[in-house]
C-alpha cells in the first residue's frame, strides 16, 4: 500500500480571490506580516501497489487528467510507504 | 471507512440506575411509562429510539393541545396536518404541496451546515408526497446585524442556503429576513419548500401490506448528527456549541440523485409508501409508516449501508446522516425499484420487512435489540398542558404612550434612516447569492411583495411568502399572531392571488416558563382566528421551541408561510410604479400606531407599547376588494404597508419602479411623522392609470373599502410629500434607492 | 434540426433548455443521458447548466469523462453546433473543447442577476441574428463564472474573433470582460449566462431567443448549401 499527498494550488499568474480574501481578513485580525495567501487543494490517495515508479508514473497521469487543471493550477505530490 | 473502536453501551440496569435518560431529555415519569409499555427496563436502543420519538420535535407534546386550536380543513384542502407536508387543489387535477420548518438550533452552531441542511429536509418533506419542488423560500432573523459573530452567522446562513438550493436546482425565490438583538445567539432558519403534483401521485408515508419490503435510499448511514431531535429541544448553551458533531453535513449533489430517482419511483406507480428521514432519522420514519398503516416493522441493522466501521444499533437508529428515505414496495417490484436507483447511482438497500404485530423490532448481528410497541412510540407520549401566566412586561406595555415622543421634524432623514435598517433595506445582497431563476419559472423575483411562479402548461401561477412581524406578536401576542397571517395574505393578494392556506412555524423560548407559554397560547389564537376570518386553513408547520440565550428567550417568532393562487398570469402584479401619470391610491385608515414600528425601534431606539389593532372584517373587506381590482385588470402596482409605513411603502414604490411620485396628503390631526411611519393594519398602496382610476374607485367602493387618491407617479425620479399644501419630504429616489441598497452591502464589508 | 439537451448527474438546466429550444423555435429536442455513446442523430448539442457531479473537485472536472463526451468531441470535429451554458461552459473548457477555465468568482460569492452583455462576434451559428455589438439583457447564476487564459491565448482568440460575449459591467473579475467564447472554428460556443432563461416576457426579459434562432437559421443556410450543391 503507497499512500500519496497531492497538492493542487493555483498558478502564480493567476489571481486567487479566495487567497486574497484570506489574506485580507488575515490582516485584519492583525497579522501584518502576512505577505501573501495562496489556497490550493489537498488530498490523500491510498493505492494498491507496491511499485513505486508505477505508482509515481500513474500519479502524474491522475494530476494531468483529472486532479489538477494545468490552465490554471499546479501540481505535486510526495509518496509515503 | 473510518475506523473506530465500537463504544461499550450502558446496560438497561445503567440506563435505569443511573438515570442516563435524562441525558437524553426523558423525564422520570416518562421513563416509568415507558417500562410499562415495555414490560421490563429499556435497553440503551431502546431508550434512545424512545426519546427522539417523544421529543417536543417528533411528538409536539408541549404544543399539540395548542396546534389543536388551528382551522386545518378547507374545500381545497386534500391533505392537512400529519403527513410530510399539507397538500391544496390548484385545479385541473393539479396541486400545491407545501411546509416549512426550522432549523434553528443547528445553525447557531455551524450556521453553513446548519441552514443548508434545513433546506434539504424540508425538499425531502416536499418530495416524499410525490411532488416536484419548484420553490424555496426561508425566513430568517438574526441579532443586530452589528458584531462580528452575527455577521458571520448572516453570512454563512445565507451561504448554507445558496450553496444547497443552486446545487439541487430549485431556486430559492423570497422569504424575509430581519435583524434585532432579540435574535443575538439564536438566529432564527426556517425555510419552506413549495411543490406541485398531480391529485393521483399524492405519497403517504405508509408501511402497508405484511410481509413487503422496506427499502433505504441513498447514502451511508455514519454518526452525524446523533441526537439532532433532542438537540433541536433544549436550550442553547456554550455546551451545545461545544457539541458540534450533533450538526449533520449536507450534500445537494446527492439529494438531487435521490430527489430524481425517488420521483421516478413514484412515477413508476410501484410504490407503497415513502418517507423521508429527517430529525432522529431512522427510527422516526420507521416508527411513523408503521403506525400510519397499523402495521409493525422489523428492520434488519446489518443491512443498512454504514459509512463507518462498527456503528451500534443505538447510533443507526438515531444517525442524521442527510439525504436519506425509506419506501415499501411489494416483492414483485422490487427489481424495478432497483434498476431506477442503479441508473441514478443512488444506494438502494433492502432493510426491513412489514409485519403485523404492531412492534417495531430491530435486529443485529442475528439478535433482536429492540421490541417495542409502535403505538406508543408515536402515539403515547404525554401531552402536557403547560402552566400559563401573563407576563409582567404585557402589563406594563399597555400603560406606554408610543406617540407622545418629541416630533420628528426632519422627515428626509428619518426615511433615510428606517430605509438603512437592515430590516428594511434590499435584501439583494441575500438573494443575489441565491440562484432565484433556475426552472425558468420565476415570474416576479425577490423583492417584490410575494414571489410568483408560473404554472407550466398552465395560465395559473403561485404567489407565495413568509412573514412575521415579531415585536408584534411580542408586544401583543394575540393581535400580533392576527398581523402576521393578515400581512402575508397582504402580500398575496398584492402579487395578484388569492391566498390558499398557510404553513406555520412556531419559534419560542422555553414552554416551561408560563409567561412563554401563555405567548405561544395567545399568538396560536390570534394565529386560528385571522385564518378563519380570511379562509386560509393551516395544513401543516413545524414547532421551534427552547429559543434561549443568556439574554433570555427570543421574541415569540410564528412565522406564516402562506402560498396563494394566480388564476391568470394577466393578474400578476407587483410593486413598483408602473408609468407616469398613474393615480396613487392609499387603502385603509392611518392611525397614530407606533407600538413596535420600525420607526420607533430606529429613530427611538425602543420597543414598546400596544402593536397597532387589526379587524379582521376591514381586512377581509381590502384583501377582497383589491384581489377583485387587480382581476378585473384597473391595478397597475400594488404595495402592501408594512414595517416603516407609508413613506417606505411610497420609497419602494418608487425605487422598483425607477419613478417619482407627487404625493399630497391630508393631516386628518395626525402629526407628520406619526402619518408617514405609523404601521396601522390593512392599508395597501395602488396605482392605476388615470383612465381607470374612476373604475378602481368604485370597485372598491363596492367592497367597502376605503381609498384616498394621494397622488400621481411622476417620470421625474423624485419622491415629493405635502401634507395639507405644505411640502414635507422632497428627496430624489437616486439618493433613496442609494441608502436603501447600500446599507447590508456596507455593514457587511 | 435536432436538438439533444445533455443530462449529467447534477445538472439542473436541462429542462429549462429543452423547454426554450420547444419555446423558441419548437424543433425537436431530446434528453440525452450521459452514459450515451452515440449523438449522430442530433444537429446540436446544448450542454446545460446545473452542478454536475455536484461541481466537486472542480466544476465541469468530472463530467468531462463521461462517455457522452467523447461523442460531443466527435460532434465539434464534425462541425456539428454545441452551446455549453454555465456548468456546460465550465464542462467544455476542461475537456479542452474551448480554450482557458473558469475560476471563483471575484467576489467570492454566487451571483444571480441580470447582465447587459454585447454581442462581441455576431458571426457565430449561435448570434446571427444580432446585430454586432448589440446590447442584450440575459441573467447570469453561478459562483464560477471567472474567465482566464493566459496573454498568448487571449490574444489568439482576439485575433480569430473568438469572444463572442462581453459584460457591460463585468460581475466576477473575467479577463476582458469575457462572457462567452467560441472554438476557432466557431461551431463551439461556452457562455457563463443563461440565454435560456431569457425567452419569456413573463420571465423578465426574451433577448436570449435570438441564439436559438441563430441557431436553426445558421443550420438551414448550411441545409440549404448543401441541397443545392
Amino acid at each position: 500500500m503507497i499512500k500519496a499527498t497531492v497538492y493542487v494550488t493555483i498558478k502564480e499568474s493567476v489571481l486567487d480571490p479566495q487567497g486574497a480574501t484570506v489574506q485580507g481578513a488575515l490582516h485584519s485580525l492583525g497579522f501584518n506580516e502576512v505577505e501573501s495567501v495562496r489556497i490550493g487543494k489537498y488530498m490523500e490517495i491510498e493505492l494498491d501497489t507496491d511499485n513505486r515508479a508505477e505508482a509515481e508514473e500513474r500519479l502524474k497521469v491522475m494530476c494531468e487528467k483529472l486532479l489538477a487543471n494545468t490552465v490554471v493550477e499546479n501540481y505535486r505530490f510526495e509518496l509515503e510507504g | 471507512m473510518t475506523q473506530q473502536t465500537p463504544v461499550k453501551e450502558p446496560t438497561a440496569e445503567q440506563v435505569a440506575d443511573q438515570q442516563l435518560y435524562k441525558q437524553m431529555g426523558v423525564s422520570d415519569t416518562e421513563f416509568d411509562l415507558i417500562c410499562g409499555f415495555l414490560g421490563r427496563k429499556p435497553n440503551y436502543t431502546e431508550i434512545g429510539v424512545f426519546s427522539v420519538m417523544w421529543s417536543e420535535h417528533c411528538a409536539y407534546k408541549n404544543s399539540k393541545p395548542l396546534l389543536r386550536r388551528f382551522p386545518t380543513d378547507g374545500p381545497r384542502v386534500l391533505m392537512g396536518p400529519g403527513e410530510g407536508a399539507g397538500i391544496v387543489d390548484i385545479g385541473d387535477n393539479q396541486a400545491v404541496v407545501f411546509k416549512i420548518e426550522s432549523h434553528n438550533h443547528p445553525s447557531a452552531v455551524e450556521p453553513y451546515q446548519g441552514a443548508a441542511t434545513g433546506v434539504g429536509g424540508i425538499i425531502r418533506d416536499i418530495f416524499s408526497m410525490g411532488a416536484r419542488p419548484i420553490a424555496s423560500l426561508n425566513s430568517l432573523r438574526f441579532g443586530k446585524l452589528e458584531s462580528d459573530r452575527v455577521k458571520y452567522l448572516f453570512e454563512h446562513v445565507v451561504g448554507g442556503i445558496a450553496g444547497y438550493g443552486n446545487c439541487i436546482g430549485i431556486p430559492t425565490v423570497g422569504g424575509e429576513v430581519m435583524f434585532d438583538e432579540s435574535y443575538e445567539g439564536n438566529p432564527l432558519v426556517n425555510a419552506m419548500c413549495v411543490g406541485l403534483i398531480d391529485h393521483d401521485k399524492i405519497q403517504r408515508g405508509v408501511a402497508k401490506g405484511v410481509g413487503n419490503p422496506v427499502f433505504y435510499v441513498g447514502p451511508p448511514t455514519g454518526r452525524d448528527g446523533i441526537h439532532g431531535a433532542t438537540f433541536a429541544s433544549e436550550e442553547l448553551t456554550e455546551e451545545s456549541e461545544a457539541r458540534k458533531t450533533a450538526v449533520q453535513v449536507g450534500d445537494p449533489f446527492m439529494e438531487k440523485l435521490v430527489m430524481e430517482s425517488c420521483l421516478e419511483l413514484i412515477d413508476s406507480g410501484i410504490v407503497l409508501g415513502i418517507q423521508d428521514m429527517g430529525a432522529a432519522g431512522l427510527t422516526c420514519s420507521s416508527a411513523e409508516m408503521a403506525s400510519k398503516a397499523g402495521n409493525g416493522l422489523e428492520l434488519y441493522l446489518d443491512q443498512v449501508p454504514q459509512r463507518e466501521e462498527g456503528m451500534t444499533p443505538y447510533e443507526m437508529m438515531l444517525s442524521e446522516s442527510q439525504e436519506r428515505m425509506l419506501f415499501v414496495v411489494e416483492p414483485k417490484d422490487e427489481a424495478q425499484a432497483m434498476k431506477i436507483f442503479e441508473r441514478w447511482g443512488v444506494i438502494c438497500a433492502k432493510v426491513g420487512k412489514v409485519t403485523d404485530d404492531g412492534r417495531l423490532k430491530l435486529y443485529h448481528h442475528g439478535e433482536v435489540v429492540g421490541d417495542m410497541p409502535v403505538h406508543a412510540l408515536v402515539d403515547e407520549c404525554p401531552v402536557y398542558n403547560k402552566p400559563s401566566s401573563v407576563p409582567a412586561y404585557y402589563e406594563q406595555m399597555a400603560n406606554i404612550d408610543t406617540v407622545a415622543f418629541d416630533e420628528v421634524t426632519d422627515l428626509s432623514g428619518a426615511l433615510k434612516s428606517v430605509l438603512a435598517s437592515p430590516t428594511v433595506a434590499s435584501k439583494a445582497w441575500v438573494y443575489d447569492q441565491y440562484d432565484y431563476m433556475v426552472r425558468t419559472s420565476t415570474a416576479v423575483r425577490p423583492g417584490s411583495d410575494a414571489a410568483v411562479v408560473l404554472v407550466h402548461g398552465t395560465r395559473k401561477a403561485l404567489a407565495m411568502t413568509t412573514d412575521c412581524n415579531s415585536r408584534f406578536v411580542y408586544l401583543d401576542p394575540e393581535v400580533g399572531g392576527k398581523i402576521a397571517v393578515s400581512e402575508a395574505a397582504r402580500n398575496i393578494v398584492c402579487s395578484g392571488a388569492e391566498p390558499l392556506a398557510i404553513t406555520d412555524n412556531l419559534n419560542f423560548g422555553s414552554p416551561e416558563k408560563p409567561d412563554i407559554f401563555w405567548q405561544m397560547e395567545q399568538s396560536v389564537d390570534g394565529m386560528a382566528t385571522a385564518c378563519r376570518a380570511l379562509e386560509t386553513p393551516v395544513i401543516g408547520g413545524n414547532v421551534s421551541l427552547y429559543n434561549e440565550n443568556t439574554r433570555g428567550s427570543i421574541y415569540p417568532t410564528p412565522v406564516v408561510g402562506m402560498v396563494g393562487l394566480v388564476h391568470d398570469t394577466d393578474h400578476i402584479t407587483t410593486q413598483g410604479f408602473k408609468q407616469d401619470g398613474d393615480v396613487i391610491f392609499l387603502l385603509g385608515e392611518t392611525k397614530a400606531e407606533l407600538g413596535g414600528s420600525e420607526f420607533q425601534y430606529i429613530v427611538q431606539g425602543k420597543t414598546e407599547g400596544r402593536p397597532p389593532g387589526l379587524d379582521l372584517v376591514v381586512e377581509k373587506q381590502l384583501l377582497d376588494g383589491v384581489l377583485d381590482s387587480i382581476q378585473s385588470g384597473l391595478v397597475q402596482s400594488a404595495h402592501d404597508l408594512s414595517e416603516g409605513g407609508l413613506a417606505v411603502a411610497l420609497a419602494e414604490s418608487c425605487i422598483s419602479g425607477k419613478l417619482g411620485a407627487k404625493i399630497a396628503l391630508e393631516s386628518s390631526g395626525l402629526r407628520n411623522d406619526h402619518l408617514l411611519f405609523s404601521e396601522s393594519q390593512s392599508r395597501i398602496l395602488l396605482s392605476a392609470t388615470a383612465a381607470q382610476a374612476d373604475a378602481l374607485e368604485s370597485k372598491l367602493a363596492e367592497h367597502k373599502v376605503p381609498a384616498r387618491r394621494i397622488g400621481n407617479v411622476t417620470s421625474a425620479a423624485q419622491l415629493q410629500i405635502t401634507v395639507d399644501g405644505k411640502q414635507v419630504l422632497a428627496e430624489e429616489v437616486s439618493s433613496l434607492r442609494q441608502v436603501w441598497e447600500d446599507a447590508i452591502p456596507c455593514l457587511m464589508n | 434540426m435536432k436538438f439533444a439537451v445533455l443530462v449529467f448527474p447534477g445538472s439542473n438546466c436541462d429542462i429549462d433548455c429543452f423547454k426554450a429550444v420547444e419555446e423558441t423555435i419548437g424543433e425537436p429536442v431530446d434528453y440525452v443521458w450521459h452514459t450515451a455513446t452515440d449523438l449522430s442523430a442530433y444537429d446540436c448539442i446544448l450542454v446545460p447548466g446545473g452542478f454536475s457531479y455536484g461541481d466537486y473537485l472542480r466544476c465541469g472536472a468530472i463530467s468531462q469523462f463521461a462517455p457522452v463526451m467523447a461523442e460531443v468531441a466527435k460532434a465539434a470535429e464534425q462541425g456539428k453546433y454545441i452551446l455549453g451554458i454555465c456548468n456546460g461552459f465550465q464542462i467544455l473548457t476542461e475537456a479542452r473543447l474551448l480554450p482557458g477555465a473558469l475560476l471563483r468568482n471575484g467576489s467570492m460569492k454566487f451571483r444571480c442577476h441580470d447582465v447587459v452583455l454585447t454581442v462581441t462576434n455576431n458571426k457565430t451559428p449561435f448570434t446571427l441574428d444580432y446585430a454586432e455589438g448589440e446590447e442584450i439583457i440575459i441573467p447570469i447564476a453561478h459562483g464560477e463564472g471567472n474567465y482566464y487564459c493566459d496573454e498568448a491565448t487571449l490574444e489568439q482568440m482576439k485575433a480569430n474573433d473568438q469572444i463572442v460575449f462581453q459584460y457591460g459591467d463585468n460581475p466576477n473579475g473575467s479577463l476582458h470582460d469575457i462572457a462567452g467564447i467560441s472554438n476557432e472554428r466557431g461551431n463551439v460556443v461556452g457562455m457563463m449566462p443563461h440565454p435560456e432563461r431569457a425567452v419569456n416576457e413573463l420571465l423578465g426579459s426574451t433577448d436570449g431567443k435570438k441564439m436559438f434562432t441563430s441557431i436553426l437559421k445558421a443550420w438551414r443556410d448550411q441545409h440549404d448549401a448543401a441541397n443545392t450543391r
